[in-house]
């Protein structure tokens, strides 16, 4: 069987995933569905049985302004990797929808674990985006109280966090919490043993977790048929719990899909995968060439799914928003980005003491020891220069 | 009763129990932890007294097995994970050096990773490949990490406390042939630093310094040597991340000759950084090189070869005279 005949398989879905749903680590019975969209790349709306939403025109815009700004706050900072303020970037091109429809499903209780590509969930999060560009512009390695917004530091190793989210979905059910932990990851984490132990361990514990993985198309170079012969949200099944592949270019299913993880999450019924099927526009980061592995043809595809567009078009058709809110958006992104454009350029490098702080909670005689010798060393030269 | 004499292994179990008697976020994770009490039996009858919920049996996954405690630790919890034997901790090295060592700095110090990765180490008993290694060089050379080892039942019941307590990722390496040793444990004494080393033996002729299951190994040489009318100390390290230098500078500047004694393979082991710190501490009080006993560089050798591989009495009297004759 081909991934695509796989792939195309009608489901045998109908009602059965929301009852299998109530009985906690049993996977639903016949196969996961199919694509969750609940707007068109045109801008229709279309309804899905399994995820209904009902969005004020007021949510609506909020939505399509958190695309907006955080297509621009990503476009300034590739714009600063090109003018040498920051050493990398990894842009969120084309994910824009997957990130803000998760993230706006979030409540304030919850917590995320991302991978380094998440800035629209941090921007949904209320972490402030310039606190995103420090580890890229190499003043520090992550530099933000993750509990201060129940936002877990980035992580570089692709699916290690999916263990630290499980882990963590492990102690709020020990609390007796209610509240859910979701893990970002990509295709390609998802060949990582890590992953296959976080649905393991997830599963055998019932942890309120949920896995969103952004399906990307591409890790760096490599396609997803290099990860999985199998669609991602099927491998779910095999671990016991739900998967579902949603629209990731198409906020409102994003929202919807992540927001019925979560609540089912919150009641104790375990974890639940989430294949946000979309694509990256860009570079995997600012040093890679995507014009080496991939055909124009295929950007321009989907290019054709643009999930502000759609929105935008839906948006219009619907009345839900007039000329004076996309110019006061457009102002408010120019303004966005100049801000971060002041703020990369104002940031300090770290005070060369600095790496030597927190190494240690309790303290290590032998950094006590090395900080002296660098202190030391230092105040040479200014004694020279005297 | 506040001493009594147990073994090192009652002595890591009873310590654990007070562990998990005085802090309800301390949890014991692993495999086969629970009903078997471990393979080596050191979390025996735990579970039955504070629940699954506590002490709790895991997939057989490693980097699991602390990737989720990574995440319990980051909501509060204190996991003590074990390990089964040495040579599995290498499905979670990088959980261990990647995360665990470093995720208090990149949060620059706003969050703690008070997890204890327990290893039971080091050769002796006969076993299988992969079950008798001394890793904890590898350890010890990744900042964010402290690394240590007991030798005797004392030890092993406060420097568990000590390592519980610790807000910082500790790798506590647990020598598995010194498991059945007994030993005096006062469970009201007020022990040392985690870190700092101490004194098993004084002597005046030269010291030996050793941590884990060589301790003991360096006192029955000692004891040789002293037949001799050497006299010999032995620094226990207690400690290979942070080293307690100083006690071993005092020792050696005290004695003029240092051997430096552990299972793992010389070539870029404990010792190197030993010779290398104390020959520049102690430079003009040296009256040898600083020698060093230890496993070659090759892998553990199948158990019938063991003992040729394992610094035994002869290989460090052997070292001594070597020191002495210079």
């Amino acid at each position: 069987m081909t991934v695509e005949s796989t792939a195309a398989r009608k489901p045998r879905r109908s009602s059965k995933r929301t009852s299998a749903a109530k009985t906690p680590a049993k996977a639903p019975e016949g196969s996961a569905p199919e694509l969750v969209q609940l707007l068109t790349p045109e801008g229709e709306r279309v309804e899905h049985p399994d995820y209904s939403i009902d969005l004020t025109a007021e949510e609506l815009r909020g939505l399509y302004r958190d695309m907006v700004l955080t297509r621009r706050f990503d476009a300034e900072a590739t714009a600063l990797q090109r003018q040498g303020e920051l050493g990398l970037w990894a842009s969120l091109l084309g994910q824009e929808a997957a990130q803000i429809g998760s993230g706006r499903a979030l409540h304030d209780d919850d917590y995320v674990f991302p991978t380094y590509r998440e800035h629209g969930v941090a921007w949904c999060r209320g972490v402030d985006p310039t606190n995103l560009l420090g580890m890229f512009r190499g003043v520090n390695h992550g530099g933000w109280d993750p509990n201060s917004n129940n936002f877990h530091l980035y992580t570089i190793v692709i699916g290690s966090q999916t263990l630290h989210a499980t882990g963590y979905a492990m102690g709020v059910a020990k609390d007796g919490a209610d509240s859910a932990v979701i893990a970002y990851f990509g295709d390609g984490a998802s060949s990582q043993g890590d992953v296959a132990e976080a649905f393991t361990f997830s599963a055998v514990y019932n942890a309120p977790v949920v896995f969103f993985c952004q399906n990307n198309q591409w890790a760096i170079s490599e396609p997803t048929e290099r990860q999985t012969r199998v669609p991602l949200y099927q491998r779910a099944q095999g671990f016991g719990f739900p998967g579902v592949r949603v629209d990731g270019n198409d906020v409102l299913a994003c929202l919807a899909v992540t927001r019925s993880a979560l609540e089912r999450a919150r009641r104790g019924e375990g974890p639940t995968l989430v294949e946000a099927f979309t694509y990256r526009m860009g570079a995997h980061t600012t040093s890679d060439d995507p014009t080496k592995y991939r055909a124009d043809e295929e950007r321009a595809a989907w290019e054709a799914k643009d999930p502000i567009l759609r929105l935008r078009a839906y948006l219009e058709k619907q009345g839900a928003a007039d000329e004076a809110f996309f110019t006061a958006l457009d102002e408010e992104s120019e303004a966005l980005g100049k801000r971060v454009r002041e703020a990369v350029r104002a940031m300090p490098d770290p005070d060369r003491m600095a790496m030597f702080d927190h190494i240690y909670a309790d303290g290590n005689p032998l950094v006590d020891e090395e900080r002296a010798q660098f202190a030391a060393y230092q105040a040479s030269f200014a004694e020279e220069g005297e | 009763m506040a001493v009594a004499k147990m073994s090192l292994a009652k002595a890591l179990n009873e310590s654990l129990r007070r562990a998990l008697d005085t802090d309800p976020k301390v949890l014991i994770m692993g495999e086969d932890v629970g009903k078997l009490g471990g393979v080596f039996r050191i979390t025996d009858g735990l579970q039955k007294d504070f629940g699954e919920e506590r002490v709790i049996d895991t997939p057989l996954a490693e980097s699991g097995i602390v990737g989720t405690a990574i995440g319990l630790a980051l909501r509060g919890y204190r996991p003590v994970v074990e390990i089964q034997f040495d040579g599995f901790v290498f499905p979670a090295y990088d959980q261990i050096v990647t995360q665990l060592a470093k995720m208090h700095a990149r949060a620059l110090g706003k969050i703690k990773l008070p997890v204890v990765v327990r290893i039971p180490y080091g050769g002796g008993i006969g076993a299988v490949e992969h079950h008798s290694e001394s890793p904890e060089a590898l350890f010890a050379h990744v900042a964010g990490l402290k690394v240590v080892s007991p030798s005797n039942a004392s030890d092993a019941y406060w420097m568990m406390q000590q390592a519980v307590q610790s807000d910082d990722p500790v790798i506590f390496f647990e020598p598995k042939r010194r498991y059945w040793d007994k030993g005096e444990v006062d469970t009201e004494a007020i022990p040392g630093a985690l870190h700092a080393a101490s004194v098993a033996r004084t002597g005046t002729d030269l010291t030996l310094a050793a941590y884990g299951p060589m301790v003991k190994v360096c006192l029955e040489a000692a004891a040789a040597a002293q037949e001799e009318g050497k006299s010999i100390e032995v620094v226990d390290l207690r400690s290979m991340s942070p080293i307690d230098f100083d006690t071993v500078q005092a020792s050696v500047e005290k004695t003029g000759r240092l051997v430096v004694v552990h299972e793992a393979p010389v070539f870029y082991g404990s010792g190197a950084e030993i010779a290398a710190r104390i020959t520049e501490r102690c430079f003009y009080h040296l009256e040898a090189p600083v020698l060093r006993v230890g496993g070659y560089h090759a892998p553990y050798p199948p158990a019938r070869l063991e003992e040729e591989y394992l610094p035994g009495l002869d290989r460090v009297l052997d070292a001594v005279d070597r020191s002495l004759a210079y």
